[in-house]
């Protein structure tokens, strides 16, 4: 469903994906972990049309992402990492608005919006405007809206960012569900190994805009020898916090800026 | 064609929304009639020229079109620092139709503030000389406001962020606007003068409102007509392109 092959992208020569390659089959539950600055997200941006990659071919439902981006458009949805709603406007208009460039036909948009809407408990507050929801109500109302249509491939950059446990459990079950009922191929980033654990099927680690490792989650604990997923994470990227790396990066810049 | 829809009700929708914008966009308006207007109206008179601020009028009212209408092109800006442009940029519709919806919405929503600016100078004295020519004026006031609309979302899918606004304001609006005869007349000017102005699109909407609400129009109201639907073709072509080619 997902070819990926030597995929880079530079950032006026910071190279933040890193010639990486691998494939995602139909039906399947794909988590794309790395620690922060990793590259995840600028690989989604680039598989969603969102971003021009620098090197490498990416082939999404049989289609060319740089060539044949209207089709590829038609076959995906996504929630974005970063934040994506029209403040100025209510929940619900934020819905309709999604449902009418996503093509939902009238009947079942009003029908899926009422029901996610429910789903994430905002639909008493769908006439509010986005501007007055807290940072999770927000969070669900842009979980919900990737939802109301039903495509082919589902990116999910770190859906479950800032939701409180109850509802991450809640929306992983409705995520799966659709999985197994319409064979929808999920591709999902999160820093919580448990769900990534407990959701997908396959795992790629990418760590320096390089995949480090990849395989079912009990494959890479065995490769790496530990109990869980979080450990065998550990393992492959190591436990220095990237903060630091990044002023490592920064101060190499810097150095380069003076050096010319 | 729902997908148009959606895009012009949501820049409506935010237009309304908030009220300080409604408010505040006339404040600038009524600035210039009274200071411009009503200050310069015995020198402009005893020069012979008439009324001042029935000349005026039309000036001011393309005024208010053209912030408008940049402003609604500008909000690309905006929505890419708020992260809702992503959310368009994705969706299997092409850009072309997003494109269009929203500069439909922004140009709507600047007509309608050239009609309150309109109303509000028929509140100082101004008067219409050819209630007939109306439909004409308001078929100017939407090519103006369509116009600017363009040039604000061609300019916008090119900066990243506000910060070359400032420059955008004022090397390119506020000398359009000055140097567009909104102000005074044509005739008779520096030859320089005379020559920037004519190479001005604003100047052709200035006279083309001029040639409708007082009947009396520099180069001709076909003229000003043609001029000015050409270049309203171009630029939105020119933003169409580029807001094709935005990445987030
Ligand atoms: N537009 C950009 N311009 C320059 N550098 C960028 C840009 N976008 C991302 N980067 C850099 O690319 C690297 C990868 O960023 P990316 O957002 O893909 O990380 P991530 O894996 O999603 O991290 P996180 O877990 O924090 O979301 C980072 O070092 C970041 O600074
Ligand atoms: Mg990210």
């Amino acid at each position: 469903m997902i070819e990926v092959s030597n995929l880079t992208k530079k950032f006026n020569g910071f190279t933040a994906v890193d010639d990486i390659s691998f494939t995602v089959g139909k039906g399947e539950i794909f988590a794309f972990l790395g620690p922060n600055g990793a590259g995840k997200t600028t690989t989604i941006k680039i598989l969603t049309t969102l971003l021009r990659p620098t090197s490498g071919k990416i082939i999404l439902n049989g289609k060319d992402v740089t060539k044949d981006k209207y089709q590829v458009r038609c076959s995906f949805g996504i929630v974005f990492q970063d934040p994506s709603l029209d403040d100025e406007l209510t929940a619900y208009e934020n819905m309709e608005f999604h449902g009418v460039i996503y093509h939902v036909p009238k009947k079942i948009r009003r029908e899926r919006i009422e029901q996610l809407l429910k789903f994430v408990e905002l639909w008493d507050r769908k006439d509010d405007l986005v501007k007055k929801f807290s940072g999770g109500m927000k969070r669900r109302l842009e979980v919900a809206r990737g939802l109301i249509h039903h495509p082919k491939i589902l990116f999910l950059d770190e859906p479950t960012l800032g939701l409180d446990p109850q509802t991450r459990n809640h929306i992983w079950n409705y995520i799966k569900d659709l999985n197994k009922q319409e064979g929808m191929t999920i591709f999902f980033t999160t820093h919580y190994m448990e769900e990534a654990e407990k959701a997908a099927q396959k795992v790629a680690v990418i760590d320096h805009g390089k995949i480090v490792a990849r395989g079912t989650p009990s494959e890479l604990k065995q490769q790496t020898n530990t109990a869980s997923l979080e450990d065998a994470f550990l393992a492959l990227t190591g436990t220095t916090i990237r903060e630091e790396e990044s002023n490592h990066i920064d101060h190499m810049r810097a150095h380069r800026r003076f050096m010319r | 064609m729902q997908t148009i829809y959606i895009l012009w009700l949501r820049q409506l929708k935010r237009y309304f929304r908030s009220k300080a914008r409604i408010i505040g966009s006339l404040g600038q308006p009524i600035l210039f009639f009274f200071s411009l207007g009503f200050g310069m109206n015995p020198i402009y008179q005893k020069a012979g020229g008439g009324n001042y601020i029935q000349f005026l009028a039309p000036g001011i009212i393309a005024m208010g079109i053209i912030f408008t209408a940049l402003f609604s092109g500008i909000e690309i800006i905006w929505d890419r620092q708020f992260g809702f442009l992503k959310e368009t940029l994705v969706a299997p519709t092409s850009r072309l139709k997003i494109m269009i919806g929203r500069t439909l919405g922004g140009a709507t929503v600047a007509s309608f503030q050239g009609i309150m600016v309109l109303a509000l100078s028929f509140l100082l004295g101004f008067r219409f000389q050819n209630v007939l020519l109306l439909p004409v004026a308001l078929i100017f006031i939407f090519l103006i406001a369509l116009l600017f609309t363009g040039i604000g979302t061609a300019i916008a899918s090119i900066l990243k962020d506000m910060q070359g606004f400032q420059l955008i304001m004022n090397f390119l609006v506020m000398p359009l606007f000055f140097l567009s005869g909104a102000l005074f007349p044509l005739e008779g000017l520096p030859k320089t003068l005379s020559i920037i102005a004519s190479l001005n699109p604003l100047s052709y909407g200035v006279d083309g409102l001029r040639g409708s609400l007082i009947n009396s129009a520099h180069f001709g109201m076909s003229t000003d007509l043609i001029i000015l639907s050409i270049l309203t073709g171009l630029i939105l072509v020119l933003g169409a392109y580029l807001f094709s080619k935005i990445e987030v």
